[in-house]
């Protein structure tokens, strides 16, 4: 059975990074090829960093994902906290099934809705250049508050209603209440909540394919825009850059958090 | 060799105060320093820095201190988009012929002042006051290329001569075709001896008939993925641009290219400055940077299209010089320019696309929605496309009724255990 | 006490529910407005009417999406399961590197399963040398499928997990005790235990596959044109806003009531992660 699951299991893995070691292995390709290898090469490394449009695109890309998942976080466990108390009621049931709405609709009528909302406001207000920056970061923000919220509800429920009434009892006025005690109890839902955020925010491409406008192009849009010509090497050699710095983020922080906890055994 | 003359050339342009005037005086020039200037491209479409060759926008950006932001799209007809939802503003596109017609109709473009282009001089008259912008004062040609036939010599019994090779049975799962309609009806219409541009719903409806008669051979619709299965083998014929003939000859030496003698789309893509662009001078200077004889050679050699620049095309040491595909003799083989179609044609083609992509796809047989062999598709008006709704349709409702049993035996279920 | 704290939440979920009513809600009427009017703004049906040529469309994608979520459950319940057996350790980093394909554009990934797929990619190029016939993959609904299943198996996988990791398993050996073979535990215990993850992860893959758009260009050869290829064509291409929002609204009822029927699964109405 124990084998049993482990093939099992490398089979799922193996599934999951097929693409991703056929990305990395292309990525040393010497011609600008993206399927006939012909031979090792790091031509499309020094392509990539010579290239400014690309690396500038990834900087966007970052940008708007560290952004809309900050500010979605921050709206979202706001947002949990009240609903919480909020009493059972119309309004609560009316919230919490408007939440659902962006993760339940599809991706492609989310962007839709948005682009066509973005454009009357635009033609409303007369300013002739709406999509950009601002819009994108609207939209990924809205699609982010109910992975948020979702995570960040169910850890409030799992606290204590007390503490922070103790808290207050002991003279802490209710806003230090919130950051001194409720605050690191739903700390994990959070934290997850900020990088289900930042994940689904980076990897969109659907929604800001229709909320881009000018001067702020994310990665997923310019390789869709090589849809003419072609995909070359660079963008995998991106990609592969990508991958193994997360790799190695990954793996030091699971060494820390290691580390941390044997720290923490040792002291009781 | 060939990169030192082009440094050296870059050193010399830099060295030398501007050899021809422009209109604009200097002074007007060195107030644009510090702004900014909106590009919409397609994608891959500049000569970006890679492999040594000069990264146009920066030095653009060095040359005059005004700062590009430049962006990509994929097609003609989504940049239109972009531009007609208001929700986006440029100075300069690069659209195709056809587009620009249109843009012109829409009063989506600005005059250019011809004065601050010197560099026009180097386009010869052919490549002016062309159809889709006869006055001429619209546009500055950036591309200019054909259609052709790509294939594959070592999978092929004989090189085609013919567009009609794309509905030879024999290379059946073999054969790749356009992903978009205007290319796609293009091929049609060249084989129908039809004019690319007609207004008649009949003839459109023909060539569409013509696509779908297609379908047999199982065509696959592809737009870069058709770099991918040329240069792997993948497929056997392919229509494409003819400049990126050469860069996926590059990876695969058995691929081959022909112009078919029904004749074959001619386009030209064109700089263009937008209404309302904020930045004019400066794109006018950019338009002007764009046709320095270094800068162009250094865009023609990196897309690979044809330049209509003739300091590119007359240039020795140019990749590409005197090369009989990209620069054909003039009247070896019939050509048409795409126009704008009115918006009632626009309308069919865009349904009679749907429709051809939806007519009977890949075959009937159930077994090719999992991995299977796939059936060739017989042509019976329709018949089959039908059936392959029946079938999804049953599957569907197969499951739902699965569905539904489960519900309804786990609440008697539990009401059974209740009762105990 | 009780008025303070009951006003305080007014005040924090103030600017989500602006925000909501803004952008989403306000976004949805959008797409009511479009579908039914003409582009110069006039009240017309023709839209809803063009439908009916596009029903094919609307089932092949429901039946992709169906084959997808299915296939994607059949996979990840066990997966899900043996990282719940794991060591905390073991757990986080497993979970993470199912999360770490995600941090990689969807396009690119999608674009490497081409080379992959091919008649003379890497998996016929390995059954060729192993002396086995090759199969044909892309350009077929498989390939779609597959294309679905490899992108949102994460979708599966989390949340199930997510329920696995937090089971009560003292319930579990309860069950065991009460004699249930392993196969019993499973069906009667387990999944019963696990169906809410199991809900928000059908939900969070049979949407996106039903709407997804790039997936089936690519690995579907043109030919499997799905409702996610024909909006964007219609809002993209052929510049027709109205016809285009039609289809989203259809898309969009569609999927609320089959979440709706879905909920009916799990007591709970809300989805966790």
């Amino acid at each position: 059975m124990k084998t049993l699951s482990r093939i099992y299991t490398a089979l799922v893995f193996m599934f999951l990074y097929a693409p991703i070691a056929v990305l990395l292995l292309y990525s040393f390709n010497s011609s600008t090829s993206t399927i006939v290898f012909n031979g090792f090469s790091l031509q499309w490394y020094k392509t990539l960093f010579a290239d400014g449009s690309t690396l500038h695109a990834l900087y966007n890309t970052l940008l708007l994902a560290v952004c809309s998942s900050v500010i979605a976080t921050v709206l979202g466990t706001a947002a949990s906290v009240g609903i919480e108390k909020l009493r059972k009621g119309a309004l609560r049931s009316a919230i919490t099934a408007t939440t659902n709405i962006p993760m339940m609709n599809p991706e492609i009528v989310t962007g839709v809705s948005m682009m066509l909302l973005f454009v009357f406001i635009g033609r409303i207000l007369r300013i002739n250049a709406v999509l950009g920056f601002g819009t994108m970061l609207i939209a990924h923000i809205t699609f982010n508050l109910p992975y948020v919220i979702l995570t960040v509800l169910p850890k409030l429920r799992q606290t204590d209603k007390n503490l922070a009434e103790a808290a207050m009892d002991l003279g802490c006025k209710p806003g230090s209440a919130f950051f001194k005690v409720v605050l690191p109890a739903i700390s994990p839902g959070i934290i997850t909540g900020l990088i289900m955020a930042f994940t689904l925010s980076l990897d969109d491409f659907i929604i800001s394919y229709f909320t881009s406008g000018p001067g702020f192009q994310t990665l997923p849009i310019v390789i869709f825009s090589m849809t003419k010509k072609r995909v070359k090497p660079d963008m995998y050699a991106l990609s592969a850059i990508i991958f193994v710095s997360i790799l190695i983020l990954l793996i030091l922080y699971n060494i820390a958090q290691v580390k941390s906890e044997e720290k923490s055994r040792k002291r009781h | 060799m060939k990169r030192l003359f082009s440094v050296f050339f870059a050193l010399i342009t830099m060295l030398l105060p501007l050899s021809v005037a422009f209109a604009a005086s200097d002074s007007e020039i060195e107030a644009l320093r510090g702004t900014t200037l909106y590009v919409y491209n397609w994608g891959e479409y500049i000569s970006d820095g890679a492999d040594g060759a000069i990264d146009v926008n920066a030095e653009f950006t060095k040359k005059y201190g005004i700062k590009v932001v430049y962006d990509t799209y994929d097609n003609n007809e989504v940049m239109y988009s972009k531009l007609k939802s208001g929700g986006v503003s440029y100075d300069v596109v690069i659209p195709s012929d056809y587009m620009i017609e249109r843009m012109i109709s829409e009063d989506m473009l600005e005059k250019i002042d011809f004065d601050n282009i010197p560099n026009f001089s180097y386009i010869p008259e052919k490549y002016r006051n062309l159809d889709y912008d006869p006055t001429g004062e619209y546009s500055v040609p950036y591309t200019v290329s054909y259609v052709g036939l790509i294939y594959n010599s070592k999978m092929v019994e004989e090189a085609p001569e013919s567009w009609t090779a794309l509905w030879d049975e024999r290379y059946t799962n073999n054969i790749l075709m356009f992903n978009n309609p205007r290319d796609a009806f293009a091929i049609a219409q060249s084989i129908l001896g039809q004019d690319y541009n007609m207004d008649t719903e009949e003839g459109w409806r023909v060539a569409a008939a013509l696509l779908k008669e297609q379908k047999s051979v199982n065509p696959v619709y592809v737009n870069d993925e058709v770099f991918l299965k040329m240069e792997s083998g993948e497929a056997a014929l392919a229509p494409y641009y003819v400049g990126d003939y050469y860069l996926m000859k590059e990876n695969n030496d058995d691929l081959a290219f022909v112009y078919p003698k029904e004749g074959v789309n001619y386009f030209v893509d064109a700089a263009c400055i937008l209404k309302g662009a904020k930045n004019k001078l400066a794109a006018e200077l950019y338009l002007n940077f764009l046709n320095e004889p270094d800068i162009a050679l250094a865009n023609a050699e990196y897309i690979c299209y044809g330049s209509p620049n003739s300091a590119v095309y007359d240039n020795p040491d140019y990749e590409y010089y005197e090369d009989e595909l990209l620069y054909p003799e003039e009247g070896a083989f019939k050509t048409q320019l795409f126009t704008n179609l009115p918006p009632k044609i626009l309308a069919l083609e865009s349904t009679l696309w749907d429709d051809v992509k939806n007519y009977n796809a890949t075959g009937s047989s159930y077994r090719s929605l999992f991995f299977g062999e796939n059936t060739s598709a017989s042509i019976d008006n329709g018949e089959a496309f039908t059936s392959e709704t029946i079938k999804y349709g049953i599957c569907i409702g197969v499951f739902l009724l699965a569905v539904i049993a489960f519900v309804v035996f786990r609440a008697v279920q539990k009401r059974r255990r209740e009762k105990y | 006490m009780n008025r303070r704290s009951s006003l305080n939440s007014k005040l924090t979920v103030s600017p989500y529910i602006i925000w909501a009513a803004l952008f989403i809600i306000a976004p949805l009427f959008f797409v009511v407005y479009y579908s039914f009017t003409t582009s110069a703004g006039d009240f017309t049906l023709e839209n809803v009417q063009a439908l009916s040529k596009y029903l094919p469309t609307f089932l092949r994608s429901i039946w992709f999406g169906i084959e997808a979520t299915l296939i994607c459950l059949i996979i990840a319940f066990p997966t899900a399961y043996i990282i719940a057996q794991k060591t905390d350790k073991i757990q986080r980093t497993m979970v993470m590197l199912v999360m770490l394909p995600m941090w990689m554009s969807f396009l690119i990934r999608t674009y490497s399963w081409m080379a992959i797929l091919q008649d003379t990619g890497i998996i016929n190029t390995f059954l060729t040398k192993l002396g086995i016939h090759p199969v044909h993959m892309i350009n077929t609904g498989g390939a779609v499928i597959l294309g679905m299943v490899y992108n949102f198996l994460p979708y599966m996988i989390l949340p199930i997990y997510s329920v696995m990791a937090k089971l009560d398993y003292s319930m579990v050996e309860a069950c065991q005790d009460l004699g249930g073979n392993r196969l019993t535990v499973i069906r009667k215990c387990i999944i019963p235990l696990s169906l809410p993850g199991i809900v928000s992860g059908v939900t969070m893959v049979f949407v996106p596959s039903v709407s997804t758009f790039y997936i089936s260009q690519k690995l579907g050869g043109g030919s499997f044109d799905l409702i996610g290829d024909v909006i964007e064509r219609q809002f993209q291409q052929s510049y027709n806003y109205n016809l285009g929002a039609a289809l989203s609204l259809v898309l969009m009822i569609l999927i609320l009531i089959s979440m709706a029927f879905m909920n009916k699964f799990s007591d709970e109405g809300e989805i966790v992660i």
